[in-house]
């Protein structure tokens, strides 16, 4: 039987995480194959719509990367991103969707060995959660956390 | 000129969409003209079995409102598709999951077990419960719809052409559906009946915003007394206006009272989310306790957010024939 | 109506002219008279469950939706259940204006019942054709004007209500404490006009009862006789002085004689209600724990009580206001005694109701404190428990909740009122079928009457077929299986022809 191989979708931001994951392909750290990329100018652009969708669309889990704390290239994007991603984490936990099939992270361009880490942290831990069942009732997918 | 004809049904329902057509008050006459009303249960007397006998598509329209919940409501939603030419789900429960929704938080377990089993006044020691298949005591045969596990919206179970939030919708949505139907004047099949409209636009505190508005603070109203004038965000207390569509009048705010959401998502399917977007422009904080400590104010984020809504959020329904 | 025969059974699927879900199941012996029937309720939602994890505040307007007709009911009773559960007592201020409205919506809901719904079938006929069991047939026995009359009372009360309450369906009012928005003397002076014209034309409404109902001896033999006639224990929520309080009190409860059961206080309602669970329907049934859950049977043996206006009158003594006294008096005599067990005596009893909330409005309007700032009591305790009970027009309705420190609900408990009349619904509905269906005769008129028995104790949902015959034609068509059908066109002059086509259907 084929073993689960997750689907995780990554939005990146152009400056500091994208930057991070061409440092990792630049130094050969391999990251899996089940990180999907989508690369935007800013993770404050990343709306919580996004994510949703990516979900709906097969994503068994999804992150959000961006610059440091500080150090966004357009000053307080992430920031925003901070705020409400940590807001959406307490409703996925409120409508049963296992905390970790999210996670936002700070990832700067010459972070090659970051990236490789937290994508592979990422990875297995969907893995051990199994796929995403999204059935519209809260006791369902909380069998599968 | 032959009149159309209309049925009216609800399904996981409060009645006050039907109740909300009542309202309609002397415009119910110019609709009463044009309008047969052939199948209403909640105050007319035909049954299900004489909406059978209809032919398909006899029916020019037919405004469901409430949730699906059961299975007599799926298969009534059914029977009325096929006998319909056009289906509009009616309120927010039949375009959102409304209210009954919020089950979907819950399981259908956990609903059983506190409404027949263990509550401060049931006596039940045998530990009955309700099932489809079922016998009275003198041994009559009984049944009774499935109860699912998951509660529905109505384009979840049948394909619907129009859709008309509110809870409920007041009496100038309804009149205004009505005469865009009987007129012949709608917009492409599967739309809003409604412009795709926040509600601060309508809203007259609108005024009272700030350039910035920054929220560093929730304030409960079991907490503080609402200033009668001035927009609820800005007072820190929170307002899903920006996350809900326009049309209703605002009669919550009008009553100092914050809107709820209760006309269900603008510019997008999932409440919640433009919300959290909304939020998230707007709530202070740099430093990870501190956005805590913010978030900490919204006790109940999701059931806040998709109050109205669950069955089309994040975790809602996918069509249920995808589902067991 | 169809009449489902199959085998022994028949169903009347969905009953209608109400609200709520519900179908009728008569069984019938080998000779086709009836054994059984049963009133199924096939609808469920689990509010009690899904409430949990919400902010209390929260909850007059989600428990609103338990019931569009009287939302304005649950919406108090969840208040009342914050002030008891963060124990605070609202400002008196707050108190008359949750008293304005609670009265507005009885009388127009009353009204609604008696007009639109439940009347048809009594001031129309019982056994009168389909056609006419509604608002057009009631127009037709009180006249075009009274019709314009029944819309515009009832619009204004709305009207009133929205500018009180933000809305009439799923009101925004009660908090803890208190209420969200200060009266403003506008509303006042018009709530004071509105009242004056509201007495005159429930005084009006008694006496259309009296004439077109109580005179008419068909009528009256019904409402006297034993079909529609049970004899249970009886609950009601009564002030101090014993009159019935729709808003505030302690619950009573009395037996069949009218000698006092109990009177217990909100907060141990649970020691005095059980609810009984049967495998063929959603809803439970509630019961006197004391005494026992017997089964469908009335009697001082059975643990069975029923709510709703009769039942307050026959748990308290007299009405809390003059004229609606009078009327009560005259009640009594034409039953025979204070204790009232004729289950038709609900339409006259709402009515009694409506001229006292006229009347209480009429009270309520003069007092200073009606329009001051302090509408909100801010001392709130830490909450963990509350109990609020109000009377819903249909009857005694509990909500009961339980909180964390954070005031997020923990658990919710609630009795709504028409679930303690189910039983005797049941009850009466079978006691119908076998007094009107005999040897497997059925017909539109005969299932009518079983469903009569069911109306007369729900005030719900009517349909605003108020077309206004002598001013605008009306064409009523008739879809029924087997038969032709049938279209009746009523022109503006009045007069009604009717045509046949041959059956295109069924």
């Amino acid at each position: 039987m084929a073993e689960f191989e997750p689907n995780i979708v990554a939005f990146v931001c152009n400056w500091c995480s994208y930057g991070g994951a061409d440092s990792a392909g630049g130094q050969k750290l391999a990251y899996p194959a089940n990180v999907h990329l989508v690369r935007v100018m800013c993770s404050g652009r990343i709306d919580p719509e996004h994510v949703v969708a990516a979900f709906r669309e097969g994503a068994d889990g999804v992150m959000v990367m961006g610059c440091h704390p500080g150090n966004c290239h357009y000053r307080n994007g992430n920031h925003k991103a901070l705020r409400r991603f940590r807001l959406f984490e307490r409703v996925l936990i409120q409508l049963g969707i296992a905390k970790d099939r999210f996670e936002l992270e700070w990832v700067a361009a010459g972070e090659g060995k970051k990236f490789q880490e937290v994508t592979t942290a990422m990875t297995e831990r969907v893995r051990n959660l199994g796929p995403l069942s999204i059935t519209g009732n809260v006791a369902e997918e909380a069998l599968h956390v | 000129m032959s009149k159309v004809k209309a049925a009216i049904y609800w399904c996981s329902s409060c009645g006050g969409c039907d109740e909300s057509i009542v309202d309609l008050g002397e415009r119910i006459l110019a609709i009463r003209e044009a309008v047969d009303f052939v199948f209403w249960p909640c105050a007319m007397d035909p049954k299900y079995s004489d909406v059978e006998a209809m032919a398909d598509g006899e029916i020019t329209v037919s405004l469901i409102n409430g949730a699906i919940r059961t299975s007599e409501q799926e298969e009534i939603a059914k029977l009325l598709r096929r006998k319909s030419q056009l289906v509009v789900a009616f309120g927010s429960c039949a375009c959102f999951g409304g209210i009954p929704a919020l089950a979907n938080l819950k399981s259908k377990e956990g609903i059983f077990d506190r409404s027949y089993l263990n509550s401060p006044t049931n006596v039940n020691p045998e530990g009955i419960v309700p099932l489809e298949h079922s016998k009275t005591a003198e041994g009559y045969p009984m049944e009774l719809p499935r109860f699912y596990e998951t509660v529905y919206k109505l384009d979840d179970v049948i394909e619907v052409d129009y859709y008309l939030p509110g809870c409920s919708p007041n009496g100038d949505m309804v009149a205004n559906a009505m005469g865009a139907i009987l007129a012949g004047k709608l917009p492409p099949k599967g739309s809003f009946l409604l412009p795709d409209i926040a509600l601060c636009k309508s809203c007259d505190r609108n005024a009272t915003k700030p350039d910035s508005l920054t929220i560093t603070e929730f304030k409960r109203l079991i907490h503080v007394q609402a200033d009668p004038e001035q927009c609820f965000l800005n007072q820190g207390i929170l307002c899903m206006g920006p996350a809900t569509r326009d049309g209703c009048g605002y009669p919550c705010v009008k009553g100092n009272m914050p809107c709820t959401g209760c006309m269900g998502p603008v510019g997008s399917k999932d409440q919640g989310a433009r919300m959290l977007s909304a939020l998230g422009g707007i709530l202070e904080g740099e430093s990870e306790e501190q956005i805590s400590k913010v978030l900490d104010g919204l006790p109940d984020p999701a059931g806040t957010f998709y109050r109205y809504s669950m069955s089309s959020s994040l975790m809602g329904s996918k069509r249920k024939e995808n589902n067991p | 109506m169809s009449n489902l025969i199959q085998g022994n059974k028949i169903s009347i699927d969905p009953i209608t002219r109400l609200e709520g879900h519900g179908k009728i199941e008569i069984f019938l012996n080998e000779a086709g008279d009836v054994d059984k029937a049963y009133l199924q309720l096939p609808d469920l939602r689990g509010f009690e469950k899904f409430v949990e994890g919400r902010p209390a505040e929260e909850m007059p307007q989600i428990t609103s939706r338990i019931c569009g007709v009287c939302p304005g009911a649950h919406h108090m009773a969840a208040t009342k259940a914050l002030d008891a559960m963060f124990g605070v007592e609202p400002t008196i201020t707050a108190r008359l204006i949750r008293e304005v409205y609670y009265n507005l919506h009885y009388f127009e809901d009353h009204i609604l019942h008696f007009y639109f719904l439940g009347g048809p079938d009594f001031i129309v006929g019982p056994t009168a054709s389909k056609q006419e069991r509604n608002i057009l047939g009631v127009i037709d026995k009180v006249g075009v004007e009274i019709g314009k009359q029944v819309i515009d009372i009832r619009l204004r009360a709305r009207k009133l209500i929205d500018e009180i309450a933000g809305r009439a369906i799923h009101p925004v009012l009660g908090l803890p404490g208190g209420v969200s928005k200060q009266m403003k003397t506008e509303t006042r002076d018009t709530l004071r006009a509105f009242v004056k014209d509201a007495v005159a034309f429930a005084q009006f409404t008694l006496k259309v009862f009296d004439d077109i109902v109580w005179k008419n001896p068909t009528y009256r033999e019904l409402m006297l006789g034993d079909v529609y006639r049970c004899e249970s224990y009886y609950m009601g929520m009564v002030d101090k002085n014993g009159h019935p309080d729709y808003y505030d009190g302690n619950i009573r409860v009395v037996d069949q004689t009218g000698k006092e059961f109990v009177t217990f206080a909100p907060k141990d309602y649970a020691k005095i209600i059980a609810e009984h669970v049967e495998p063929w329907t959603y809803v439970k049934f509630p019961y006197l724990r004391d005494i026992g859950w017997k089964g469908f049977v009335d009697g001082l043996g059975s643990g069975m009580y029923r709510v709703a206006p009769a039942a307050r009158f026959n748990v308290s003594s007299s009405m809390s206001t003059p004229l609606a006294q009078e009327q009560r008096l005259i009640y009594e005599k034409a039953f025979g005694g204070k204790i009232v067990h004729s289950v038709l005596a609900n339409h006259w009893a709402r009515l009694i109701e409506v001229l006292n909330n006229a009347e209480r409005l009429a009270e309520l309007v003069e007092h200073e404190a009606l329009c001051a700032p302090e509408i909100r009591n801010m001392n709130l305790c830490t909450p963990t428990e509350g109990v609020g009970i109000v009377e819903a027009p249909r009857g005694t309705l509990i909500h009961h909740y339980t909180s964390d420190a954070n005031g997020i609900i923990t658990s919710a408990n609630m009795i709504v009122a028409s679930l303690a009349n189910v039983a005797a619904m049941s009850m009466n509905i079978q006691s119908a079928a076998k007094a009107f269906i005999h040897k497997g005769q059925v017909n539109d008129g005969l299932l009518n009457m079983v469903e009569m028995a069911f109306r007369t104790y729900d005030p719900c949902l009517s349909c605003a077929t108020h077309n206004l015959p002598g001013k605008m034609p009306l064409q009523v068509n008739l879809n029924q299986i087997g038969k032709p059908d049938r279209s009746l066109l009523r022109s503006s002059d009045g007069s009604i022809t009717e045509t046949r086509k041959e059956a295109t259907h069924g």
